[in-house]
């Protein structure tokens, strides 16, 4: 067993999201609306890897996402693996998709755009060969994926 | 109705634009066409813009709608806190049509979505403003008789300067080649430079400013160079009358050559050259009554046909 894994208790079902760049951890807890769960999440932060240096890990227990809240994790961590867990064996592990459209995730950088001064949802559309510019549907500016913010 | 709605003309085909420009070139011939009769159009203007506004109304006036809004907003709603949304959804109930000019980039995408009339953009920040684009395009097609294969060169302020913008993609179709004079500080953006590039667009950019450089010009799109937009005031002084259009300039020019301007224009175009065949301005902002008047009909599902036959 390595290292960190034992810093990081196993969970006997849920899902498991692996190799999270530590600048974006908090990002990923609010993608997914963690702070409003009530099962157990368990969290890694600044853990050695071999491929990225240092990673996060997330744990989740008794939660298994659809594939479009996973998919939204793209955005800010287009590299995690995500693991579901049952009976403490992975039954299915996978990576996460771009989106075409998102819907309400991202937060327009222009201070002019109409949706940043409305109550109203944001819609963005990954361009680009990688999908790596986001495109706001309203004000048209187009924003890197590194540069991204959550709404 | 959302879809009825006329927010960009970015994604509009070549036929959908020569479509408009037939309908436009009826109301050339004769403006007042009582196709709107007992219809009412609102004219909101969240940003001033006495020309734009003026124009919009009259079409609306030529085509015998009635027309409400407001000119200021200062006298709206909006400045009590209301959404554009509420705002919108309000008018919706009296207008069959509203012309919106809003100082937010995405205003008029939303308000498409959100109202139950459709949406004539007219203007939204710095972002578009397709009925000017529009009286562009008419404009080019009137003066040189086609619209393929022009050469166009836009000088002046081509960063900040929506217009250019809008008119370089919208003549995507039509095969221009485009000359680019500006200062340094005020370059094509790199990002519609690529845009040329991925539709097989040529471009040429230019600093210098003389007879030799327009000689070959079937249109001369001139625009303002704004004070505000240089940070250094030095550079402004230098470069601003860099770009002004003179009188000598023009001894090597095409015959067919036209000098457009988006107006209100400043000290960009010497007046001498007001009375020259080159002179298009004036014309071009009648156009967009022309221009104006398709659009709103457009929206509304009249056609050509309706247009043709309402004498």
């Amino acid at each position: 067993m390595t290292h960190d894994k034992l810093l990081v208790a196993a969970i006997e079902n849920g899902t498991v999201i692996d190799h999270i760049p530590s600048d974006r951890l908090f990002d990923v807890v609010n993608l997914l609306h963690l702070e409003k769960m009530k099962t157990a999440v368990t969290v890694g932060f600044n853990l050695k890897s071999a491929d990225m240096g240092h990673k996060s890990i997330i744990k989740v227990a008794d939660k298994f996402f659809s594939d479009e809240e996973l998919n939204q994790l793209s955005i800010v961590a287009p590299n995690v693996t995500l693991c579901i867990i049952r009976d403490y064996e992975i039954v299915e592990k996978r990576t996460v998709v771009m989106p075409e459209l998102l819907v309400d995730t991202v937060k327009c950088s222009n201070p002019k755009c109409i949706t940043n001064n409305e109550p109203m949802q944001t819609r963005f559309r990954a361009i680009g060969s990688n999908g790596d510019i986001l495109r706001c549907c309203y004000c048209n500016r187009d924003i890197p994926r590194s540069e991204v913010r959550i709404k | 109705m959302q879809n009825s709605s006329l927010v960009t003309l970015a994604n509009h085909s070549r036929e959908k634009i020569e479509y408009l420009i037939r309908m436009a070139h009826e109301f050339e011939k004769n403006p007042n066409r009582r196709l709107l009769d007992g219809k009412v159009v609102a004219t909101l203007f969240f940003e001033p813009s006495t020309r734009t506004r003026l124009s919009f109304e009259t079409a609306a006036n030529r085509l015998g709608a009635r027309v409400i809004g407001f000119a200021d907003p200062k006298v709206t709603s909006g400045t009590k806190g209301e959404t554009l949304k509420d705002t919108i959804m309000m008018v919706s109930n009296y207008a069959d049509v509203i012309v919106m000019r809003h100082y937010l980039e995405g205003a008029a995408q939303y308000a498409s979505e959100v109202a139950p009339v459709p949406i004539v953009n007219a203007g939204d920040g710095a972002n578009q403003h397709p009925s000017q684009t529009m009286l562009d395009l008419y404009t080019i097609n009137q003066t040189q008789g086609k619209l393929d294969g022009l050469n166009i060169y836009m000088v002046g302020d081509l960063k900040y300067g929506r217009t250019v913008h809008s008119l370089l993609m919208a003549m995507r179709h039509f095969s221009p080649t485009f000359h680019f004079i500006a200062p340094d500080e005020l370059a094509m953006p790199d990002i519609y430079k690529r845009y040329c590039e991925e539709h097989g667009i040529r471009y040429v950019e230019h600093q210098d400013f003389n007879a030799d450089t327009i000689s070959d010009a079937d249109i001369l799109y001139m625009t303002r160079v704004q004070k505000e937009r240089f940070v250094d005031l030095d550079e402004y002084e230098r470069v601003k009358d860099r770009y002004l259009l003179k009188c000598n300039m023009l001894k090597k020019a095409r015959p067919n050559m036209k000098i457009l301007h988006p107006l209100p224009r400043v000290n960009e175009i010497e007046y001498l050259i007001d009375e020259t065949p080159y002179a298009y301005y004036f014309q071009q902002a009648r156009n967009g009554l022309y221009a104006r008047q398709a659009l709103i009909c457009d929206v509304l599902g009249i056609t050509l046909d309706d247009i043709q036959k309402k004498l």
